[in-house]
């Protein structure tokens, strides 16, 4: 592999202690302690089998469908004026984003495992959607837990998800959202130890989740490096992903980190802006702490007491960031910026009327941004964006925050 | 790596009340009550009651917005608490007022990392001790991350409590109980507080093993609510903590904006006497 990390890689995170300088770890209950270093133990063993790599190979490009595209946005850049566009076209994967790749990759590890049923946390449902079909294909038994004002808005995904034969418990703990989901999930979790495995979404959570998540994922930036030295036989100036938790951009930006040419900027649901109390944006407004299993930057209250987030988009709704985000945004490889909801809707729009691809709210948060910094540098330039999911499950939250009656 | 590493330190109130209780021949009631549930003067009116109604030592909740390792009932409770404006700074002022009348019934603060690291780690240990705290129990720090309070807290005199769960295998337990003080937490069930309960025959089986690794007396927590369960516990450990059933009592006891009633107190501290009554009757056995 022509990527594998040099020793003075940044790419050699996290240590052994599942660290990426001050961040990450493994915060969990004594309880959850010992799963969470079996679930390392399995991984670094499936890491070193060839044959897990080439069974994965195969469900990615037989069932995912990939490589995904990578498409040049001729229109969006004449329309914005400037630098070139290319868009990886993650949100052709099946289910429609790209959370199916590190499900598949969690899931061949629990079948390695032995374990018999699945669990999963979901915001915006795409991981829960993804997570169901997986199960599906495999035959297990899935069980989603889902804030419950998610649960409401987002109702075309619930629905996928029980035909896909999953059951999707409702969270009203807290605020309703992606933040209980994880809470109630990690309670499943400790009380059903022995057959069941956590595919979490994001790159959060325990060591190895971070690590592991950010590994399957990685196929985004490796196909997309390919693909751009095939289309323009260079790599891109800059790289550019939303953040939630961070999966899509973590994916995209991981293959090059070592590639000090390539700029990466990172894009944070601003909600109602930074400056209001309605935002998700973690590294931006957010200081370091302790939640769901690792250290990292938190939306938190003097007192430490975790804030709810506000995105017009249920996929960034998070109230912290994957650990490896906090260490690149400490060490500045990585820009971390912010959109807000206007600005994504506004984006959301723009690229369903010239390029034809209706964008799911999370990416059309980098795509405002794209659109912001486009214009001001010059056309020999080359933004990459990674498009990471489409946008059917929002056109009733896009269609009430339009003022249309469907 | 055995019991040498594991050690009740002498002076501490913690150790001083397990031999006291060892002397007498009886194991240890530890209830729980979430700091400022439902309000500042219900939950301080409740904890000074404690000992008085049989508390042998006191584990207060110090609340947090997402209790992992928490049923419904504490998260509820820990919800409440903040909402009526418990801070961390608050939690010390309720023990240090608490240490103004009592000088011996160990208090021991049960949270979360977050808050702690919020308020500073240094200041945190030396103004928990200085409030009178002797020791503490962070659940979502496991040994691995220990570093973090440890010294601190040894400095500070405050005893850390650890987890051991049914899920530590024996080869963990060394790593567990390595630096841990004042006694070992036995979560009885795999699983969050307040949902299951396990059998007397599970812990016969499960104890002896904790037993055999270190020195420190035992508490068992998680699913023990009723006196007789409380004296099965301490049939077979050193103490018995009790805290979704207590807040299960206080909820019930609200009126339907979430406030005390009159009796309120009394009847969390009845049920304290109560579950008193089945330790100090359960008759330790060797």
């Amino acid at each position: 592999m022509d990527n594998a990390p040099l020793p003075n890689s940044l790419r050699s995170g996290p240590d052994d202690r599942g660290r990426f300088g001050e961040f990450g770890g493994r915060f969990v209950a004594e309880t959850l302690m010992p799963l969470v270093l079996e679930v390392e133990k399995a991984y670094r063993a499936a890491q070193a089998d060839a044959s897990f790599q080439t069974e994965l190979d195969y469900y990615l490009k037989h069932y995912v469908g990939r490589p995904s595209p990578l498409w040049f946005a001729e229109r969006l850049t004449k329309t914005l004026g400037g630098a070139k566009i290319y868009f990886k076209r993650d949100e052709l994967n099946h289910t429609g984003a790209h959370k199916i790749n590190s499900c598949m990759g969690q899931i061949l590890l629990a079948r390695r495992m032995g374990k018999t049923r699945i669990i999963a946390e979901t915001g915006a449902g795409q991981h829960g959607v993804a997570t169901a079909t997986v199960c599906a294909l495999f035959g297990l038994p899935c069980t989603v837990y889902m804030g419950a004002t998610d649960v409401a808005r987002q109702s075309p995904n619930v629905f996928r998800m029980k035909l896909l034969g999953a059951e999707v418990i409702p969270v009203t703990s807290g605020a309703g959202t992606l933040k209980d989901a994880m809470n109630d999930a990690m309670r499943d979790w400790v009380a059903n130890v022995a057959d069941t495995f956590y595919i979490i979404g994001t790159v959060a959570g325990p060591h190895p989740y971070p690590m592991m998540v950010r590994d399957f994922q990685s196929v985004i930036g490796e196909e997309a490096k390919v693909q751009m030295r095939e289309a323009e036989g260079r790599l891109p100036d800059i790289a550019i992903a939303c953040i939630g938790g961070g999966s899509n951009a973590m994916g995209l930006f991981h293959p090059f980190l070592d590639d000090t040419s390539v700029r990466l900027i990172g894009v944070e649901a601003a909600g109602h802006g930074l400056d209001t109390k309605q935002h998700a944006a973690s590294l931006s407004r957010g200081r370091p702490g302790v939640l769901h299993g690792n250290r990292t930057y938190l939306l938190q209250n003097e007192d430490g007491q975790i804030q709810e987030a506000h995105s017009i988009s249920a996929g960034l709704d998070y109230p912290g960031i994957g650990p490896e985000h906090s260490w690149l945004h400490e060490i500045e490889r990585v820009e971390y910026v912010a959109a807000t909801d206007t600005e994504a809707l506004a984006a959301f729009q723009l690229c369903t009327r010239t390029e034809g691809i209706i964008p799911a709210l999370e990416p059309a948060h980098a795509l405002a941004h794209v659109a912001k910094i486009a214009p001001g540098l010059d056309a020999g330039q080359i933004i990459l964006m990674n498009l990471c999911g489409r946008g059917d499950k929002d056109i009733f939250t896009v269609a009430e925050a339009l003022g249309v009656t469907l | 790596m055995t019991a040498g590493t594991a050690t009740a330190r002498t002076g501490s109130r913690i150790a001083a009340r397990f031999a006291k209780l060892r002397a007498e021949g009886r194991g240890a009631l530890i209830p729980f009550l979430e700091a400022w549930d439902p309000d500042s003067a219900t939950s301080m009116e409740i904890l000074r009651g404690m000992p008085g109604a049989g508390a042998d030592l006191i584990e207060i909740g110090c609340p947090f917005t997402d209790p992992m390792a928490d049923g419904p009932t504490i998260q509820l409770a820990a919800l409440r608490g903040l909402k009526a404006g418990a801070t961390m700074a608050r939690t010390l002022a309720m023990v240090r007022e608490f240490r103004r009348e009592d000088d011996d019934t160990p208090v021991i603060l049960m949270g979360y990392l977050n808050p702690i690291l919020s308020y500073g780690v240094p200041r945190f240990t030396s103004d928990a001790a200085a409030a009178g705290v002797d020791g503490l129990i962070v659940v979502d720090l496991p040994s691995e991350e220990a570093g973090l309070l440890l010294p601190d807290a040894t400095a500070h005199g405050l005893d850390v409590i650890r987890l051991i769960a049914p899920t530590t295998d024996p080869q963990r337990l060394p790593l567990v109980l390595n630096g841990s003080s004042g006694f070992v937490y036995y979560v009885s069930i795999a699983g969050i507080t307040g949902t299951r309960t396990a059998s007397e025959e599970d812990l016969r089986v499960a104890i002896p093993l904790v037993r055999a690794a270190t020195d420190l007396p035992i508490a068992i927590g998680f699913g023990v609510r009723t006196p007789a369960q409380a004296a099965a516990a301490v049939r077979v450990a050193d103490a018995a903590v009790v805290a979704s059933a207590l807040i299960e009592t206080l909820a019930n006891s609200l009126d339907d904006q979430g406030r005390a009633r009159p009796d309120t107190v009394r009847l969390v501290l009845d049920q304290v006497r109560d579950l008193a009554e089945g330790v100090r009757n359960a008759r330790v056995t060797a």
